[in-house]
């Protein structure tokens, strides 16, 4: 079973989302990870890019294949997890710590299109 | 129309293991178990054992199997004593890849066991058969009654004398097989394998297959699943059919003239001699980048100024080696030896350069 934290929001493609203020901070999911497995290049983008909702901001690479990040809101990256450069398997041993980017959100609506941790849950049906 | 998924005689010791099943080659197979790195490293340490039952045997017998074998593989086989076993390809008549393939010598006089990749029994099947015409051969293509695990790794021996108590293991050199029985039945044990380490194939019934593979894994003999069976086959410069060798990609292209004897006679021999003497225009190379990023197959493989020469056909970040690596086809004035090439991944260009293919040091028993 994978782990599904409470208080955060999920996207249909295994991001989450932690609201703090105006900025949101993204990763992948437990249930994501466990899919990909041994995560071993995280390919982020540079502090100033722009993101928009529903598009690819990124990419984690497994030893099997290359999987898109796609940023659940838009706005402005003002920070990234260069740590994971060094350690991409953080990824897999916490994916919940293991925080990609932080995004300045231009459109926080965009939260209200993401599931809560109920709905993220049956949408995984696991 | 969906074609229905064949299972192996070991489905049900994967899904029991919780191993992640995918269709390949039309067959439901194991990816991973505990996951590709850790298996990977079992392999290169000490031993781990993969089901390959979906591969294809076909049975070649008559006066004539040896003049029609050689007239159809790229390797000649003639004078080849019982017991030996011979990697070639069988080609089309413009040197274009039907498959590639292992042949057994059998201790039998005028018996041959071609062992083929799954995804192609029915066609390599279908070619023997129309290519036979004309010669005194009976084919039998076994490949639904014969079950196969691969164990694989610097403790393979120890594992198939200690576990199987097959002492002939020991005596056995690499591409070589010796005839023994499980439970009154033939098994072939056979020391081949798509690692880069030293291993074994054991090919018997299906029944005894299930069997063994359940007292190798209760011995600590690790499950492998094909993810780890790529990564390493890739690391030891080994082929795919499919990726680096195919209808479009001869041998020669692949840089597997070593395994063509141009001086016989066979199918597709003209039309490789010609590559061979330097008409093709494309070659298969090895090319390391320095990025952890990783080039996959389908990526382009570009100059400086962005100019596409050639596409990768299988890339990873080496797990042996942490280097980033891959085979690609390139033009052929861009396959010598530290040219610098560059990778398109994503939106970004990484800059690397031609190496060998032989990534990694092979630790075959001579």
């Amino acid at each position: 079973m994978s782990k599904i934290l409470e208080g955060l929001k999920y996207s249909e493609s295994h991001e989450w989302v932690k609201v703090e203020g105006n900025v949101a901070l993204v990763g992948v999911s437990d249930y994501a990870q466990k899919e990909m497995g041994d995560i071993t290049y995280v390919d982020l983008p540079e502090e100033g890019d722009d993101v928009i909702a529903g598009e690819e901001f990124g990419a984690l690479e497994s030893v099997k294949a290359a999987s898109d990040l796609i940023s659940p809101v838009s706005g402005v990256v003002v920070a990234v997890n260069a740590a994971l450069e060094d350690t991409p398997e953080a990824v897999n041993e916490d994916a919940y710590a293991a925080w990609i980017i932080k995004v300045e959100m231009s459109n926080p609506a965009d939260l209200d299109a993401l599931m809560d941790a109920a709905a993220y849950k049956a949408y995984i049906k696991e | 129309m969906e074609e229905q998924l064949k299972t192996t005689c070991l489905y049900n010791a994967h899904v029991a293991l919780g191993a992640k099943m995918s269709p390949f080659a039309g067959f439901m197979m194991p990816i991973q178990y505990s996951g590709i790195v850790e298996e990977h490293l079992a392999v290169r340490q000490h031993v781990g054992m993969f089901d390959v039952s979906h591969m294809g045997e076909i049975f070649v017998k008559g006066p004539q199997a040896e003049a029609f074998i050689n007239h159809i593989f790229t390797g000649d086989i003639r004078g080849y004593e019982p017991g030996k076993v011979l990697y070639g390809m069988m080609c089309y008549p413009d040197g274009g890849t039907v498959d590639d393939l292992l042949v057994y010598r059998e201790y039998l006089a005028d018996h041959f066991l071609l062992v083929v990749n799954a995804a192609n029994v029915d066609k390599d099947f279908a070619w023997i058969q129309e290519q036979s015409k004309g010669y005194e051969v009976r084919l039998d293509n076994a490949s639904d009654r014969i079950g196969q695990i691969a164990v694989q790794g610097p403790e393979a021996e120890k594992a198939v004398i200690e576990v199987l108590g097959y002492k002939e293991a020991a005596d056995l050199a690499f591409y070589t097989f010796c005839d023994v029985e499980y439970k009154g039945e033939r098994l072939i044990l056979s020391r081949t394998g798509y690692t880069g380490e030293d291993g074994f194939e054991l090919y018997t019934t299906n029944e005894n297959t299930v069997e063994i593979w359940d007292r190798l894994l209760k011995a600590g003999v690790v499950p492998c699943g094909l993810g780890c069976r790529d990564t390493l086959r890739f690391e030891a410069g080994l082929p795919l059919y499919g990726d680096e060798l195919s209808p479009e990609i001869s041998p020669v292209m692949a840089g597997l003239s070593m395994f063509c004897k141009l001086e016989k006679d066979f199918i597709g021999r003209d039309a490789l001699a010609d590559q061979k003497a330097g008409n093709l225009a494309r070659k298969l190379v090895g090319i390391e980048i320095e990025d952890k990023a990783i080039p996959r197959n389908g990526y382009p493989v570009l100059l400086e100024d962005g100019t596409q020469v050639g596409v990768v056909t299988t890339g990873y970040h080496s797990i042996s080696l942490d280097k980033s690596i891959c085979f690609a086809l390139v033009n052929k004035e861009y396959s010598a030896l530290d040219t610098p090439l560059y990778i398109g991944i994503r939106k970004k260009t990484f800059p690397g350069k031609v190496v060998k293919k032989r990534f990694y040091q092979t630790n075959y028993k001579k």
